[in-house]
């Protein structure tokens, strides 16, 4: 058991957790994704909510787990994940710092306007939509029309 | 909750649940096989958007059922007569056009009713229909834009997407029809009740199959018996079969 005295406090768990990559996008951490909600001690046991990006995704579990074997590592044996659906993830939730590291990354950021700005390679605002999905529920496939590469454009929502 | 309400609100998830789990299921079947891979792509995600709700559904029904089973035991280990969904979703995919016909209407109830139910008396059902909202609006953007870039297409294509909706309309009235249950639900203002539903359907599916150049067909008769469960296609047997076959021969066995 964590005495409370040294306890790790919730501002070094959320370093933590920001050290924690996105299992399909790993070049984004799970709070740059905006996912987790609150982290709380409640007694000795140390409760983190997070919240799921799409109901259906294949990586919520697999999100769970990870999370779950970093905390352990760090010494916190008494964890209790909380699955909140409400208020629904939103793409605003994404930190700013997420955002470029999606870009630099080759995925398009979202935007309120429902559709990449530039491309993430050439950096043109010459695009198409190619298809409204991608190869992960969060990503839609577009185009650049100058640079002729094909992209992931991170879906608003 | 007294026993009867707890009956009431199982069977309305249900009905929710069996609803995208059948669905969802069907639209599975195209991936690997649609003509284009961004539309592969497009109806493998469309699907499991629907499992992931069928998860919320069922395991919540599961949950109220207070039997002890979960959303997995719901999905595998029910049969035919015990599923509640609409017949429109256990129909056979046909082409890609009328997959996607068939995903329009149900992707338009779908977009009319989970608005309200975000604001329904069960916080759980709210929840649920808050995230279901998000995903279903994207849906139904892809399918009435689908609807009608193949309806007003080509003379082939045209052609396929009347008979489509000539095929499956008859089978939509089945999401308007009110029961005692639904009384009871939208008394409890858990939902809306199906009836009010109609306006904004017919409204909505007016402006789409008038831009997709396709005549909806003035008979209102309805199939009806899945979410009632008096009778279902013969088609729901043979999804069962292949959806539940791993746990029939393996009881029990885990991923």
């Amino acid at each position: 058991m964590v005495a409370a005295m040294n306890r790790p406090s919730t501002d070094q768990v959320w370093e933590w957790l920001g050290e924690i990559p996105d299992p399909e996008i790993p070049a984004i951490s799970l709070t740059d994704l905006g996912i987790v909600r609150d982290v709380e001690w409640l007694g000795d046991t140390l409760t983190v909510t997070v919240t799921p990006t799409y109901s259906g995704c294949p990586a919520t579990s697999l999100i769970n787990m990870e999370i779950e074997t970093a905390l352990r590592s760090h010494g916190i044996d008494k964890l209790d994940l909380k699955r909140q659906l409400s208020p629904a993830w939103t793409t605003d939730w994404m930190s700013d710092e997420g955002r470029k590291k999606l870009e630099t990354y080759g995925i398009a950021p979202p935007q309120p306007a429902g559709g990449p700005k530039a491309c993430p390679r050439c950096g043109s605002d010459n695009l198409e939509r190619l298809s409204q999905f991608g190869s992960t529920p969060c990503k839609a496939q577009w185009r650049c029309r100058d640079c002729l590469e094909p992209f992931d454009y991170f879906k608003c929502i | 909750m007294a026993k009867q309400d707890r009956t009431t609100l199982t069977e309305f998830l249900l009905r929710m649940g069996d609803n995208t789990l059948i669905l969802g299921h069907r639209v599975s079947e195209w991936c690997g096989h649609a003509p284009v891979l961004e539309e592969d792509i497009a109806l493998a995600n469309t699907a499991l958007d629907l499992i992931g709700q069928t998860q919320l559904w069922l395991g919540y029904a599961a949950e109220v059922q207070g039997e002890g089973k979960t959303a997995d035991d719901l999905a595998f280990l029910r049969d035919a007569w015990d599923f509640r969904n609409v017949l429109l979703v256990e129909l056979p995919n046909g082409d890609f056009g009328q997959t996607l016909m068939r995903q329009f209407l149900f992707d338009a109830w779908s977009s009319i009713l989970m608005p309200r139910l975000a604001t329904s008396s069960d916080t759980r059902v709210a929840e649920i229909a808050e995230k279901a909202a998000k995903e279903i609006s994207y849906h139904v953007e892809r399918s009435a834009d689908t609807v009608v870039g193949l309806g007003d297409g080509t003379e082939e294509s045209h052609t396929r997407m009347q008979a489509a909706l000539d095929y499956l309309y008859p089978y939509v009235g089945e999401f308007f029809l009110s029961d005692a249950g639904d009384a009871a639900i939208a008394a409890a203002g858990i939902a809306p009740d199906p009836a009010s539903l109609r306006a904004e359907y017919d409204d909505f599916l007016d402006r789409v199959m008038a831009k997709a150049t396709l005549t909806l067909p003035e008979d209102r008769f309805t199939h009806h018996g899945g979410r009632n469960g008096e009778m279902h296609t013969e088609h729901l047997g043979h999804i069962l079969t292949q959806m539940q076959w791993l746990q029939r021969a393996y009881p029990g066995n885990t991923w």
